[in-house]
């Protein structure tokens, strides 16, 4: 009993190691390109809750601290990966309790009639406990252009919980940082209870080949010296198009040149190799529309 | 009276704590879990009102607690009891039931004697309050 009672020295470092923060962070860094600030903010978070932690093991004063958070960022910049290390995170400092990660957009939390949404919210929220409910879009839920919309609903529900239950979940609200901006001025509540905001960055063009070659990697795939080249190129030119999603369209485009690949080497007579079956090259890039758009 | 029926039956009331252990057990089990409450508790009724659609999918038993706490705060001086249904072919049936509340004045069960055509005798049970 006076073991207990006398304050031990921790080795932080070595709790850092054994809890296995400093795995999931090393992954985190090894398999996610750029986002540099977005790796600070969270090794900088995983600090401040290990070190509450260990507060809390030698018997100082402590707090839970909310967990909940913002995630703001262009479409493709990796909010939902992020999210998914974070359930991870929170899991191995013991914040939560289970790790699991449930993402939910509008739909699942707001109902079509009267007296659907409560149900629909609490049913989401039930399932997110003992882990992280990652919304999607979150602006969503506030329509202020109409005041009878279900959507408030689902956010008195959601606010009272992440509230009373901090224990229990962790609520990470993603979304264009400029629609949440406005979405955190309309729901004063919101702003108050997310303590951690992140936003998260678009990718560098360098970057975003990085990840185009990871990507491929991953599949077994390889560029061509050539290939790479007209990859780069579509990369400074895609980026200039509407509907640019960073990451995301960059895996639109290489499915796209795996079909044209794939077609290639159908129509090509004779037999093919592993090299042949496993190499994208130029023309499989060149054929997509984003360079035809330019040729006019 | 108190009305025993059920797991746990012949042990007191479980706390709180000790109902979270048990949901946490069931939820590894992949059942899924319902919560009934009624003011009969007569032992033939088994029919008892849902609160609630069953839970499917959950993955911790803070879900399932909230449930009870506004169950108990929509029915007070009632019965509530869990359901644990488990969906694996051969089984398709509730694998544990227990009574988490109950009401602080318990209905008696009465018993009736009712003389029929020669000597039997029918025993008719009723609960009151």
């Amino acid at each position: 009993m006076a073991e207990a009672l006398t304050p031990a020295t921790i080795n932080l470092k070595e709790a850092f190691k054994s809890s296995g923060v400093a795995e999931i962070l090393e992954t985190l860094d090894r398999e996610l390109i750029g986002l540099a600030p977005v790796k600070q903010r969270i090794r900088e978070t995983a600090a401040l809750l290990l070190v509450e932690r260990k507060r809390k093991d030698l018997g100082l004063a402590h707090d839970t601290p909310t967990l909940h958070m913002s995630f703001t960022g262009n479409p493709g910049t990796g909010k939902t990966t992020v999210a998914n290390r974070m359930a991870g995170l929170l899991h191995s400092l013991g914040y939560v309790r289970k790790g699991h990660l449930v993402s939910v957009t509008r739909d699942d939390l707001v109902g079509q009639y009267i007296g659907h949404t409560a149900p629909k919210t609490k049913e989401i929220l039930k399932k997110a406990m003992g882990g992280v409910l990652f919304i999607d879009e979150a602006y969503y839920l506030y329509k202020p252009d109409n005041e009878r919309d279900y959507g408030q609903e689902a956010i008195e529900i959601l606010l009272q919980v992440m509230e009373n239950q901090r224990d229990d979940l962790v609520v990470i609200l993603a979304g264009y940082s400029d629609r949440m901006a406005k979405f955190y001025e309309s729901n004063p509540g919101f702003r108050s209870r997310v303590a951690h905001h992140i936003d998260f960055p678009d990718y560098s063009d360098a970057e975003l080949l990085h990840i185009a070659e990871m990507m491929l990697d991953q599949q077994n795939y390889t560029f061509s010296p050539a290939a790479r080249q007209a990859m780069e190129n579509y990369i400074s030119l895609r980026r200039t198009q509407p509907h640019f999603a960073n990451a995301r369209s960059i895996r639109n485009a290489l499915d796209r040149s795996r079909l044209r690949h794939a077609n290639r080497l159908l129509e090509a007579d004779g037999d093919v190799t592993t090299d042949m079956l496993s190499t994208i090259e130029a023309p499989d890039i060149r054929a997509s529309r984003v360079f035809a758009a330019i040729g006019k | 009276m108190k009305v025993t029926q059920g797991c746990f039956s012949f042990l007191p009331d479980l706390s709180d704590d000790q109902i979270a252990q048990q949901i946490e057990y069931c939820l590894k089990q992949e059942w899924s879990i319902g919560i009934e409450y009624t003011d009969d508790a007569h032992p033939r009724n088994t029919y008892w009102e849902m609160w609630g659609n069953p839970m499917f999918d959950l993955k911790d038993a803070a879900g399932v607690m909230m449930e009870i706490r506004e169950c108990r705060k929509a029915n007070p001086d009632q019965y509530i009891r869990l359901n644990a249904f488990d969906s694996t072919r051969g089984w398709e049936t509730v694998r544990t039931s227990f009574i988490v509340t109950r009401p602080k004045n318990e209905p008696k069960l009465d018993m009736t004697r009712q003389d029929v055509r020669s000597r039997t005798m029918n025993y008719q049970m009723s609960s009151r309050r």
